[in-house]
């Protein structure tokens, strides 16, 4: 069997709900079956080139910011994006794995349940965050993000793990509920607004509003756990050693017990 | 059967079914795993007055622990699931969470799960934190040293309890010098323990006693001092009995530490006094498992 793939036959110009076109909802049909799936009125035939028919390995070739809701609530098999993708990728996500090899839109990796999303461009707002009118966003599985994310990362996250190899922007880890986020670069400004718990992991020292306090340096033994359990995933916190680490704690403003870890390059 | 001059009986040691458990326990180096593990395996030596028996299975390096720091692994047996939970908190409690540098991980994995740190958390008073990294659960709990790193849970597994043989020599020394050769022997044998101090019981008991409070005492047939009173197991040359009570998570693990610390024994020759070796049984009655020493040492004989 050889992978699904999926390629335009002309560059789109909207949005496209791309969220039928998962392991879960083409298994056991057919080409031409799934060539009939309309998609915003517009069979998949129409819009894209076929080969293959392994239903649980899709690939999208030449894809662009337009595909929205890609691998929504997918709990199987694996997806690659051979291009960017829109908002919402990964959507629920459950035992099943995406990678995307350019840049996303916002709200990536949203109420997503478990597995493996890996990001080799940017992301937009919200990753790992809740969707709309929900109060819980992430509750677990892994998000790799090999480039920079926009605000709000981790927003409500409930748990799961998210590293970010570049920068980010504004509000990280706001209202986050549990998980740990780490980030390499750069971080904006109001980091764990309103965080109740969890961990911000961080090698860079942004600038921290009040209400996070500073509880001093210190050897942390579980982190020597955590950051073995990066090393199956190809990024760059795999290298990381030090268990030497200052510990902020916050938002008191909110009675939050969230934890900023930055660790130390001191030996 | 002879083995280089000692007389192997033609018997079988009678053991129960118990419920194990296994915990790693870490510290900042070796000197302080064991200060805890010691703690943790203390007055755990048989579950008739214990609850639990318990003790250090090995040593680990920082390559197979958890958390890359030094530790042992400690094996825990009880008669049921309910006291084997009971005193593991107990014990985490009152000789982990208080050990300085200590941290305690699930040594063994099952589908029933029996808690570590899951209530410990709770000394926390609030400010403990959990992570969840990959599928286990671990609970940082804020304390004077630093933080205590707890797994939430171990695993517990049908286990069994009550292996032994006895040492029949013709002096006390020499019984204890045989056992220490056996302990040595049998403590290279993974997922076994001996729990009784330094690995030997000097008190060996039988069911039942003439005090209608005591439901166990002495084993009077075995006690040398009693040749002449009672009805004994003993020949006139026979001064002194050790025995080695041996727990294991399975029945091929019980029979190959019996194997490698009566040949141990053996090997000392007859010079070493001692003169027969044999086991404890009731009957074949009590115990479902039945550890036939001719059929242990059976590839052995000379």
């Amino acid at each position: 069997m050889t992978q699904l793939t999926f390629t335009p036959k002309q560059p789109l110009m909207h949005s496209l709900d791309c969220s039928q076109l998962t392991p879960d909802l083409l298994k056991g049909l057919n080409i031409s079956q799934i060539g009939s799936i309309s998609l915003q009125h517009q069979r998949v035939s129409d819009l894209f080139e076929m080969t293959g028919d392994d239903t649980e390995n899709i690939v999208f070739k030449n894809s662009s910011p337009f595909y929205d809701n890609v691998g929504k609530n997918m709990s199987l098999g694996s997806i690659t994006l051979e291009g960017d993708a829109g908002s919402y990728l990964g959507f629920g996500l459950k035992n099943a794995s995406i990678h995307c090899k350019g840049s996303t839109q916002a709200f990536a990796a949203c109420n997503m349940v478990s597995g493996l999303l890996r990001i080799d461009g940017n992301t937009g707002d919200f990753l790992g965050g809740a969707s709309s009118g929900l109060r819980k966003g992430m509750r677990g599985g892994t998000v790799i993000v090999k480039g920079n994310a926009g605000d709000r990362v981790g927003d409500q996250m409930r748990r799961g793990l998210i590293l970010i190899e570049g920068n980010v922007g504004d509000y990280c880890a706001s209202r986050m509920i549990a998980g740990t986020i780490g980030v390499l670069g750069d971080v904006g400004k109001y980091a764990c607004f309103n965080m109740k718990r969890g961990t911000l992991l961080l090698t860079k020292r942004p600038k921290l509003h009040i209400t996070i306090q500073d509880c001093g340096s210190h050897t942390l033994p579980f982190l020597s756990l955590l950051f073995k359990s990066f090393k199956p995933f190809n990024t760059q916190f795999s290298n990381i050693e030090t268990k030497r680490v200052q510990r902020f704690v916050g938002d008191a403003a909110c009675s939050g017990n969230g934890e900023i870890l930055l660790i130390s390059h001191s030996p | 059967m002879i083995i280089n001059g000692v007389q192997i009986d033609e018997t079988f040691a009678e053991a129960f079914n118990m419920r194990g458990t296994r915990v790693i326990i870490t510290a900042q180096n070796l000197k302080w795993a064991y200060h805890a593990a010691n703690a943790m395996t203390g007055f755990a030596t048989s579950v008739i007055g214990c609850g639990v028996e318990a003790g250090i299975e090995c040593e680990m390096t920082e390559d197979e622990t958890p958390d890359g720091r030094p530790g042992v692994s400690i094996l825990m047996f009880a008669m049921g699931s309910k006291v084997l939970m009971q005193q593991l908190e107990t014990r985490m409690g009152q000789c982990i969470l208080t050990c300085p540098t200590a941290a305690a991980f699930s040594g063994i994995d099952s589908d029933e799960k029996i808690n570590l740190g899951k209530n410990l958390r709770f000394f926390g008073d609030g400010y403990q934190t959990s992570k969840l990294i990959s599928t286990k659960r671990y609970w940082r709990v804020p304390v004077m040293d630093g933080e205590f790193l707890c797994e939430e849970t171990t695993g517990m597994v049908r286990a069994i309890g009550g292996g032994n043989f006895l040492i029949l020599a013709t002096s006390q020394p020499a019984a204890l010098a045989a056992a220490e050769a056996a302990i040595s022997a049998m403590k290279k044998i993974p997922n076994v323990i001996m729990p009784f101090p330094g690995g030997v019981v000097r008190s060996g008991s039988k069911v039942g006693s003439k005090y209608k409070t005591m439901f166990a005492s002495t084993n009077d047939a075995f006690c040398p001092t009693l040749k002449g009173a009672t009805n004994t197991e003993l020949s006139p040359e026979i001064e002194s009995v050790m025995e080695i009570v041996i727990d294991g998570i399975g029945f091929d693990d019980i029979a190959e530490s019996m194997r490698v610390g009566i040949q141990a024994i053996c090997d000392l020759g007859k010079a070493s006094g001692v003169k027969r070796i044999s086991a404890g049984n009731y009957g074949g009655k009590l115990g479902p498992h039945h550890f036939k020493l001719h059929e242990i040492m059976g590839s052995h004989k000379l």
